[in-house]
C-alpha cells in the first residue's frame, strides 16, 4: 500500500517547490514496487548471476505486471507469503495473435495439470514458454481468473481500482499497455493455488503449498508476459486473499535438442521443432 | 464494440444445404454400418431454423435471446466444435474458464450455463443425452495436427480452420477464437491428470439444446478430424433447429 502523506506535509505553492517536493519522494522504498536496474535486486534469487538479471520485481497483493521479454529468458515466480496466485498470459512479441491456448497445453501433452517440463503451448503448434523448475506443485489451468462479475458477487468490489481487484480487469490494463485489448484475454493459467478434478468433473481445491514456492520459464519465443496477482476464482474462502508476488527474469537459452524435455514425448518434440522453425526462418 | 448487425457478415442464419439433403442423408456416403437419425428439437415451438451441416463443414447463426438451439448427433459421435458470441458485443464471448468456475464442473450437463468472458449468462443447456459434454479439449487445427499426429497430416483441414472461415464472415478473426465447446465429445480426465479424447458415448440421433440468454453468434465447426476418435473416424452431419418457445409449433 502507498505510503499515506498528508497535504499539509508537501510545500507545493510553487513550481519550484512543487519540483522539490516530488523529486523529494524519489528514494522511497515501497512494499511492492519493480527495482531498476535490475541487478539491484535485494531479492536476486540464489544461484543467479545479478547481471544477468533484465526483470526484478515485487507485485503487490492484487496488483499486476507485464513485460516484452526476449526468446531464452528465465522467468522465475515466487509466491513470498503462501497467499499470492499469479495469472499468466503469454503472447508470441511479433505476432501477438499467438498467444496461449490452455486447451492445447493440457491436450497435446495429455496432461491436465501443470508442472516441472510443461509446455505452455500456443493455437499455432508452438511452444511459448516451457515451465522449467516448480517446487509448489499447486497450480491449475482450468480455471481461468476472476472477473468483475464474480468478485462484485463474492467481494463486494471487483474494479482494477478497488479492494479486490478481478483479474480479469487488471489483465485488460497490463494487455492495453502492450496495445491488446480484451478480445485478447485468453484463458489464462494461474500458478501457487492448485484445483483438482474429481471422476465427475467436480472441482476439488488444494490450496497452497506454502510460503517461498516458486516456478521457472523459460521463453521459446519473443514474449508478451502478463500477471495478474488475485485470488484463484474458487478459493473459497470469503474475504480477498493474497500476498506479494515476487518476480525475475535473467538471460539463458530456450529449450535445445540436448534438454530432455525436448525428447520427452513425440508431440513435445514436434512442437519444439516448429518453435525453432519459426524462430530460424524469423531469425531470432 | 462490435456488433453483429453491424457487421460485414450475415445477421441471420445462411444454410450449407448446397450438398443436396438426400446425399448428404445417404448412409452409404459414410463409413459401412452408418445409421442417419436426423431427430426432432428438444424443445417444442416455432421452428425459426431448421438446417443440416455437412460432414466437415462450418455453420453459423445469430440465435436469439429465448430461443432454442438444438444440435442433432445425426450419425453418432460426430464432435460439434462451438463458439459463441454476445451479438451486440463479440469482445464478450464463450469462456471455458468462467463456466468451468461458474458450474463447478469442467464437464456441462442440462442446467449448465455457458458463461462469457465477463462472468455473465450467453446460453443454457435446457436439454442432454449424453453425459459428459466436453468444453476442455479445444479445437484441432493444421498446426496442431503436426505435434499430435506427425507433419505428414499438415495438409488436412481442421475446426480451427473452418472457425477461422466461418468467423470471417462476420469480420472476425484470430484474435476472436478462443477455447470451444465439443458437442457429443468425450475427454476424461485421469486422477493423475491424464486427459484425451476417447470413443464417444453418443449414438445416432442423440442430442442437445441450449437457450439463448442473450442474442449470440454461434459458430460450430463440424469437426473434419480423422486421426482420433473425436468423430469416431467417419465424419457425418449435423441438424441444427432454432425453435422459439411459445411460439406456433
Amino acid at each position: 500500500m502507498p505510503v499515506a502523506i498528508t497535504a499539509d506535509e508537501h510545500e507545493t505553492d510553487t513550481v519550484y517547490a512543487a519540483r522539490a517536493d516530488a523529486r523529494a519522494q524519489g528514494a522511497k522504498v515501497a512494499e511492492a514496487m519493480p527495482y531498476l536496474p535490475a541487478s539491484s535486486s535485494p531479492f536476486v534469487p540464489a544461484g543467479v548471476d545479478p547481471e544477468t538479471l533484465v526483470w526484478a520485481e515485487t507485485v503487490a497483493a492484487g496488483g499486476y505486471t507485464h513485460k516484452a521479454v526476449a526468446r531464452g529468458t528465465r522467468l522465475r515466480l515466487e509466491d513470498v507469503s503462501g497467499e499470492a496466485c499469479a495469472h499468466l498470459l503469454v503472447y508470441n512479441a511479433l505476432e501477438p495473435w499467438e498467444r496461449i491456448n490452455v486447451a492445447d497445453t493440457q491436450k497435446i501433452p495429455w496432461q491436465a495439470y501443470l508442472g516441472a517440463g510443461h509446455p505452455l503451448l500456443s493455437g499455432d503448434g508452438r511452444v511459448l514458454a516451457t515451465i522449467v523448475s516448480d517446487d509448489s506443485g499447486h497450480h491449475d489451468a482450468f480455471c481461468g481468473t476472476s472477473t468483475l462479475e464474480r468478485n462484485l458477487r463474492r467481494y463486494g468490489a471487483g474494479t482494477a481500482d478497488s479492494a479486490a481487484p478481478a483479474g480479469r480487469e487488471l489483465f485488460t490494463l497490463a494487455a492495453a499497455k502492450h496495445g491488446l485489448a480484451p478480445r485478447d484475454l485468453a484463458p489464462s493459467v494461474s500458478f501457487f493455488k492448485g484445483v483438482q478434478v474429481q471422476p465427475d468433473g467436480a472441482l476439488e481445491w488444494r490450496g497452497a503449498a506454502g510460503a517461498g514456492a516458486a516456478v521457472e520459464l523459460v521463453a521459446e519465443l519473443p514474449l508478451i508476459v502478463l500477471i495478474a496477482n488475485v485470488p484463484h476464482p474458487i478459493d473459497p474462502r470469503p474475504e480477498y486473499v493474497s500476498g506479494l508476488l515476487r518476480v525475475h527474469a535473467w538471460r539463458s537459452r530456450p529449450t535445445a535438442p540436448d534438454d530432455p524435455v525436448w525428447t520427452v514425448s513425440p508431440e513435445r518434440t514436434r512442437a519444439y521443432l516448429n518453435t525453432a522453425d519459426y524462430a530460424g526462418a524469423r531469425g531470432l | 464494440m462490435t456488433a453483429v448487425s453491424q457487421l460485414a457478415g450475415r445477421s441471420t442464419a445462411v444454410g450449407y444445404l448446397t450438398v443436396e439433403s438426400e446425399r448428404l442423408l445417404d448412409p452409404a456416403a459414410y463409413a459401412p454400418g452408418t445409421v442417419l437419425e436426423p431427430g426432432e428439437p428438444l424443445v417444442s415451438g416455432e421452428v425459426v431454423l431448421d438446417e443440416f451441416v455437412a460432414a466437415r463443414t462450418a455453420w453459423s447463426a445469430v440465435v436469439r435471446a429465448g430461443d432454442v438451439l438444438t444440435i442433432v448427433d445425426v450419425g453418432a459421435n460426430q464432435s460439434g466444435d462451438c463458439l459463441i458470441y454476445s451479438a451486440e458485443n463479440t469482445a464478450e464471448r464463450y469462456s471455458v474458464p468462467d463456466t468451468i468456475v461458474g458450474n463447478g464442473n469442467v464437464y456441462l450437463d442440462t442446467g449448465s450455463v455457458l458463461y462469457s468472458t465477463e462472468g455473465r449468462p450467453l446460453a443454457t443447456v435446457v436439454g442432454n443425452e449424453i453425459a459428459r459434454q466436453d468444453t476442455i479439449g479445444g479445437a484441432c487445427s493444421k498446426e496442431s495436427n503436426t505435434l499430435r499426429y506427425g507433419h505428414h497430416t499438415f495438409a488436412e483441414h481442421g475446426c480451427r480452420e473452418s472457425f477461422l472461415s466461418e468467423a470471417s464472415r462476420y469480420g472476425l478473426g484470430v484474435r476472436d477464437l478462443t477455447s470451444n465447446i465439443n458437442w457429443f465429445m468425450n475427454v476424461p480426465v485421469e486422477p493423475d491428470g491424464s486427459l484425451g479424447i476417447v470413443d464417444g458415448m453418443s449414438a445416432p440421433g442423440k442430442r442437445v439444446a441450449i437457450r439463448a440468454e442473450r442474442d449470440v453468434l454461434v459458430l460450430v465447426s463440424n469437426c473434419p478430424q480423422m486421426n482420433n476418435p473425436c468423430n469416431d473416424f467417419n465424419p457425418t452431419p449435423l441438424r441444427m433447429v432454432v425453435t422459439r418457445p411459445g411460439g406456433a409449433a
